[in-house]
C-alpha cells in the first residue's frame, strides 16, 4: 500500500472510490460497516443485478449469537423448553471450545435482519456482509421456493403473535397444558407442511352432493350386464345406504388421505380445544416457514458463497482491501467450503456449502471457458457468455433436487470423487454401484439429486382411515420403500403425542409402497 | 440500510426457556446433583456446576427411519481406489453412517450441560426450608430498610407524583366545571370577530346582545378559573415510604465434632459431608454465613477447618467441654440478639458416662435457648441400617439425647453409617413437612 492511498483513506471520503481502501486492519466502527456495506451492495445490485431486500445488520455479541441460537435463529419466538435445551448444549459446547458460534445469521424477513458479531474483524464483517446481506437475501428474494411458502413481509408479526399467544395460553391454562401441546406439535412438525402447495379443502356438504351424484349416475348408467361380474359379499352389518352416503362423505370431507397430519389434527381433532387448535396452528406456520430452507441448503449456501467469493475479489482487484484482508478472507473461505472425505474422521457428509460453491463456480466456467463436455451436457448455457444472468436464473428458479439434476457436472462429480453405494443391511457388504466416470455420471446425479428430495428422504406417512361411527380409532400409514422402516422406538414416542392429540387410539401401519407387504403395526390407546 | 447495535440490549432473552427447561428435566438434575454430592469438596461447594443427565424425558422424538434397516443407496465423497461392482466389507458398527445416526437421536443418551450456583443451590435444596428461619430480635445498628407504602396527602415536593397529583386534577377540573383554554379562547375569538365586524351573530340576534352575552360568559368563566385552581392543595399526592425492619440476615454455624482416637477417618468424612450441606444450606438462606469450627477430646478448643477435618489430637472424650467452649465463642464474638445460631454436633456417640448428664443439662438449660437449631448426627459404620434411626440404648449419646429430642422442638438427632444416608437424612431434617420427619 502506498502512503497516496493510506492518506486518501483519512480523508474518508463517504462513497469509496476505485482504490481507496474501505478498512485496514482488523478493527471496525459504524462508519467503516456503513461504507464497506454501501460499497458491497453496490457491486451486487448494479454489477450483479442482484435483487434484495432492504437490509438491517445488526450487532450482537456472542452471548446474544448463542441466544439466537436458541430460538431457532429468529429474532422472537415462543417460550418452550426444547430451545432451553438447545441454548444450555451450544452454551456448552461454546464455552468448552468444541464449537465456534456461526458468524451471521440472516432471517428471511423484510427488512431482512442479519445479525453480524461484534468479535469479528473486519475482513469477516465484510464477507459476512457480502454472504449474507447480499446472497443469501437476494436468494431469499427471488428463489420461487421462498415466495411461494413463505411471507417474508408478515413473518416477524406473525412470531410476534404467536409469541403473545403462548404467553397468555401459558397465563391461563398453565405451562403444563401449553408444553404438552407444543411437545406434540414440535414432534409432528416435519409432517405439518403442505408439501403439494395448497389446495382447496373439500366442505362437508360438498362431498355429500358429490357422493350422492355418483350414485346416481351410477343408478343411469346401470347395466344389467354387470350383475353377471362376481359381487363382492353383500354387507351385513345392516348398514343402509343413507348411512353409507353420510359415511363416505364424512370420510371425503376429512380430505383423506391427508399427509399434514398437524393440519388434520388441528381441523379435525375431538378433543382438542380451540386454542389448542391455534397453537398446532403456530407450530404448522413456523415448520412451513422454515420448509424452504430446508429444500434450498445446496442453493442458498452456494448462492451466498459465490456472492462473497466473487464480491471480495471484485474488492480485490480495485484495491479497495489490502493482501492481508484477502489472505484472512481466503483462509476464512476455504474453511467454510471444504469438503472431507467419506472416510475422515470429520465427515459429516456432503458439505452443502462446498457443493453449492463448487456448482455455482463451475456455471460460471461452463458459461465462459466450456469443454467440448460441456457442450455435450449443457448445450443451452455452454459458452453463452452470461454467467451471472444464468446463476440467477439458477436461483430463481429450482430447489436442490432440481438444481443439482439440472446442473451437476461431470467435472465436480470427478472433483469431489464421488461415488455411489447399495447399502443393503440384508447382504454382508457393501456394493460400489456407480463411480465418476462416464457410465456413472447419470446414476450419480440422480442419486445425489434424490438424496435432496423430501419427498424421498422424508418418511412417508399419511393418515389414511377414521372409524367416525366406532371407537374413533385413527389410522396412518407409513408407505415403505427399499425396506427402509420406522425407527420403532421413536415411533412410539411420536405415536404417544400424536394420541394425546388425537384423544382416541392411534395405529401406525408399516406397508411396503409397491408389494403392500406389512413390515409392522404401532398402536397407541391414550 | 440500517446498521443498529443490539449489544446493550438485555441479555438473557431465553431465560424463560432455560426455567422451562430445568423444570422439565427436574428430576433427572436432581439425580445427578446427588450424583454429584460425592465428589464435592467444602471449598468448592458454592461454585456452580457442570451436570450430565439422561436424555429421557427431553428427548425431541420425530419420525426418522430406522439406520439399521432396510436397503439405501447414498452418495460419497472422496472416492480413491473403489471401481463400479466392487465390494466392500461393511464397516464395524455402522461407521461412517453410525454417526450420522447420532445426530438422530440414537447418541443422545446423555446430555450434559452446565447450572449456574443459583439453579443448583435451588434444585439441591428443594423444598428444604430453615426451622425457625429469622430472629424476632432485630439487629439495632442495621438501618431499617424503606419500602414503598402507597400514597400519602402530605410529603416532601421531591416525592410529589405527578401522574396520581394530575390524575386528581383533572377529575376535580372535569367535576367542578372549570372552563377549559380551549373554551376561553373560542369565546374571545368570536367577540374578537363581532367588534371587527366580520361574523354575524348564528341566531340573528343583534351584534350588541351577542358582545354583551359574551362578555358576560367571559366575565363569569374567569372568576370561574380564579375560584377552582388548576392544581388545588388537595389533589396533591406524594409517594409514601414506610421504614420497614429488616431481620437479621446473617448465621453462625458451629461445627462440633469429637475427634478422639474412637473416630476414624470415614467417620470424619461423614460429618464433613453433613457439615458442607448445612453450609451450603444456610448459605442460601442468609447474606452472611461464618462457620466455627470446634473439635473436642476431653478438652475443646476453636481450630480452623483444615484442622479441623485433618488435623490429629488423641484423648479421652468429653462432650461437654465443647459445649463450653461454644457457649464462650458465642459470648465473645456472636451476640444471641443479631446472629442467627445452628448448631450441628458429630460424634460416634461415645461419651464419659458421667458426662452425659452435664451435656443434656447443658442443653436443657443454656444451648438450645439461644440456637435455632441444633442437629445431631451420630456417625458410625457397623452396618446397613435404615438411615436416620437408631435403636435407642446403641451408645452414651444416643440414650442421652433421646429426652432433649423429645422436649425441645429446634434439636434433632440421625444416626448416618453410609455415605448414601447422608442426603435423605439432610433431607428428612430439614424437609417443609416438620423438623420430625
Amino acid at each position: 500500500m502506498t502512503l497516496e492511498t493510506r492518506e486518501r483513506k483519512q480523508g474518508a471520503p463517504a462513497v469509496a472510490k476505485d482504490g481507496a481502501l474501505l478498512f485496514d486492519g482488523a478493527d471496525w466502527n459504524f462508519d467503516i460497516l456503513k461504507r464497506t456495506y454501501d460499497e458491497i451492495e453496490r457491486i451486487g445490485t448494479e454489477e450483479l443485478g442482484l435483487a434484495l431486500y432492504r437490509n438491517q445488520i445488526e450487532v450482537i455479541t456472542a452471548e446474544q449469537m448463542l441466544d439466537a441460537y436458541a430460538s431457532v435463529g429468529m429474532p422472537l419466538m415462543y417460550r418452550h423448553w426444547s430451545f432451553g435445551k438447545h441454548f444450555a448444549q451450544q452454551e456448552t459446547y461454546y464455552r468448552k471450545g468444541l464449537r465456534g458460534l456461526a458468524l451471521e445469521i440472516v432471517i428471511n424477513s423484510n427488512p431482512s435482519i442479519c445479525y453480524i458479531m461484534e468479535e469479528n474483524s473486519m475482513t469477516m464483517q465484510a464477507t459476512v456482509m457480502a454472504h449474507a446481506a447480499v446472497g443469501h437475501n437476494h436468494f431469499f428474494r427471488t428463489n420461487q421456493v421462498f415466495q411461494q411458502w413463505t411471507d417474508a413481509d408478515a413473518i416477524l408479526d406473525y412470531l410476534s403473535f404467536a409469541k403473545t399467544f403462548v404467553a397468555r395460553c401459558e397465563e391461563r391454562y398453565g405451562l403444563k397444558a401449553v408444553e404438552r401441546v407444543l411437545d406434540a406439535a414440535h414432534a409432528l412438525s416435519s409432517h405439518g407442511v403442505d408439501r403439494y402447495g395448497r389446495r382447496e379443502r373439500p366442505s362437508i356438504e360438498k362431498e355429500r352432493k358429490r357422493v350422492q351424484q355418483r350414485i346416481q349416475e351410477e343408478r343411469e348408467t346401470f347395466n344389467d350386464l354387470w350383475r353377471t361380474v362376481p359381487k363382492p359379499k353383500p354387507r351385513t352389518d345392516g348398514r343402509d345406504e343413507e348411512t353409507e352416503v353420510n359415511l363416505e362423505a364424512e370420510r371425503q370431507a376429512l380430505g383423506l388421505p391427508e399427509e399434514n397430519l398437524l393440519y388434520f389434527l388441528e381441523k379435525n381433532s375431538p378433543v382438542l380445544q380451540s386454542w389448542e387448535r391455534e397453537l398446532l396452528r403456530i407450530a404448522r406456520n413456523i415448520a412451513s416457514y422454515f420448509e424452504p430452507q430446508r429444500q434450498t441448503k445446496v442453493m442458498n449456501e452456494g448462492c451466498a458463497c459465490w456472492c462473497h467469493y466473487h464480491i471480495m475479489n471484485k474488492l480485490r482487484e480495485r484495491g479497495q482491501i489490502t493482501e492481508g484482508a484477502m489472505l484472512e478472507f481466503a483462509h476464512m473461505h476455504s474453511s467454510v467450503i471444504s469438503q472431507p472425505d467419506f472416510d475422515d474422521r470429520r465427515y459429516p457428509g456432503i458439505n452443502p456449502y462446498a457443493l453449492g460453491f463448487a456448482m455455482m463456480q463451475d456455471i460460471e466456467r461452463i458459461c465462459t471457458e466450456p469443454t467440448e463436455e460441456d457442450r455435450e451436457w449443457f448445450p443451452d448455457i455452454a459458452g453463452n457468455g452470461e454467467p451471472v444472468a444464468t446463476l440467477r436464473h439458477a436461483w430463481a428458479n429450482f430447489r436442490d433436487e432440481s438444481f443439482v439434476l439440472q446442473y451437476l457436472s461431470p467435472k465436480v462429480m470427478r472433483d469431489f470423487h464421488l461415488f455411489k453405494i447399495d447399502d443393503d443391511k440384508e447382504c454382508p457388504e457393501i456394493v460400489i454401484d456407480a463411480v465418476h466416470n462416464e457410465r456413472g455420471y447419470k446414476r450419480l446425479r440422480r442419486s445425489l439429486a434424490q438424496s435432496y428430495d423430501p419427498a424421498v428422504t422424508e418418511p412417508r406417512i399419511e393418515i389414511v382411515d377414521v372409524n367416525l361411527r366406532g371407537d374413533r380409532t385413527l389410522r396412518l400409514q407409513h408407505s415403505v420403500s427399499n425396506g427402509q422402516i420406522l425407527d420403532a422406538l421413536e415411533v412410539r414416542r411420536v405415536l404417544r403425542h400424536f394420541a394425546s392429540l388425537w384423544g382416541y387410539t392411534v395405529v401406525l401401519r408399516e406397508v411396503d409402497a409397491e408389494s403392500e407387504k406389512v413390515f409392522a403395526e404401532h398402536e397407541h390407546r391414550p | 440500510m440500517d446498521i443498529i447495535d443490539r449489544r446493550l440490549n438485555p441479555k438473557g432473552k431465553s431465560l424463560g426457556n432455560r426455567q422451562r427447561f430445568i423444570q422439565r428435566a427436574r428430576a433427572q438434575i436432581r439425580d445427578a446433583i446427588k450424583e454429584n454430592l460425592r465428589s464435592r469438596s467444602v471449598s468448592d461447594s458454592t461454585s456452580g456446576e457442570q451436570i450430565v443427565i439422561s436424555s429421557e424425558g427431553i428427548h425431541e422424538p420425530r419420525f426418522v427411519q430406522d439406520r439399521h434397516a432396510g436397503r439405501r443407496r447414498r452418495v460419497l465423497p472422496g472416492n480413491k481406489e473403489y471401481q463400479e461392482g466392487d465390494r466392500v466389507p461393511r464397516p464395524e458398527g455402522g461407521e461412517g453412517r453410525g454417526r450420522s445416526a447420532s445426530d438422530d437421536g440414537e447418541g443422545e443418551d446423555e446430555f450434559a450441560f452446565a447450572l449456574s450456583r443459583e439453579e443448583f443451590l435451588d434444585l439441591f435444596f428443594e423444598d428444604l426450608e430453615l426451622p425457625d428461619l429469622v430472629k424476632e430480635k432485630i439487629k439495632s445498628e442495621k438501618a431499617p430498610k424503606s419500602e414503598r407504602a402507597g400514597f400519602s396527602r402530605t410529603g416532601a415536593p421531591n416525592r410529589l407524583n405527578l401522574e396520581r397529583t394530575m390524575r386528581r386534577s383533572l377529575v376535580r377540573r372535569i367535576a367542578l366545571g372549570r372552563p377549559a383554554d380551549e373554551v376561553m379562547a373560542a369565546l374571545e375569538r368570536e367577540l374578537d370577530a363581532l367588534r371587527k365586524g366580520e361574523i354575524e351573530p348564528a341566531d340573528g340576534k343583534p351584534v350588541g346582545t351577542r358582545i354583551a352575552e359574551i362578555e358576560e360568559a367571559l366575565a363569569r368563566n374567569e372568576r370561574k378559573r380564579t375560584v377552582i385552581p388548576y392544581i388545588d392543595p388537595v389533589d396533591l399526592r406524594y409517594n409514601r415510604y414506610e421504614q420497614v425492619p429488616k431481620p437479621i440476615a446473617q448465621a453462625v454455624m458451629f461445627c462440633l465434632m469429637d475427634v478422639s482416637a474412637s473416630m476414624d477417618e470415614t467417620m470424619k468424612d461423614l460429618a464433613k459431608r453433613f457439615f458442607m450441606l448445612l453450609h451450603l444450606f444456610l448459605y442460601r438462606r442468609y447474606e452472611h454465613v461464618e462457620v466455627v469450627f470446634i473439635r473436642h477430646t476431653n478438652r475443646a478448643a476453636e481450630v480452623d477447618e483444615e484442622t479441623f477435618f485433618y488435623g490429629r489430637e488423641t484423648g479421652g472424650t468429653v462432650v461437654s467441654s465443647a459445649f463450653h467452649e461454644m457457649l464462650r465463642v458465642v459470648e465473645e464474638r456472636y451476640p444471641v440478639d443479631d446472629w442467627n445460631i445452628y448448631v450441628a454436633q458429630a460424634s460416634d456417640g461415645d461419651n464419659i458416662p458421667s458426662d452425659v448428664p452435664r451435656c443434656v443439662k447443658l442443653l436443657h438449660e443454656q444451648i438450645l435457648p439461644i440456637c435455632q437449631y441444633m442437629a445431631y448426627v451420630e456417625v458410625g459404620g457397623d452396618g446397613e441400617r435404615p438411615p436416620g434411626f437408631r435403636v435407642r440404648g446403641d451408645s452414651d449419646l444416643w440414650a442421652g439425647y433421646g429426652p432433649v429430642d423429645k422436649a425441645h422442638a429446634n434439636f434433632a438427632m440421625r444416626a448416618i453409617d453410609h455415605p448414601r444416608h447422608i442426603y435423605p437424612v439432610f433431607r428428612g431434617l430439614f424437609s417443609r413437612e416438620g423438623m420430625e420427619a
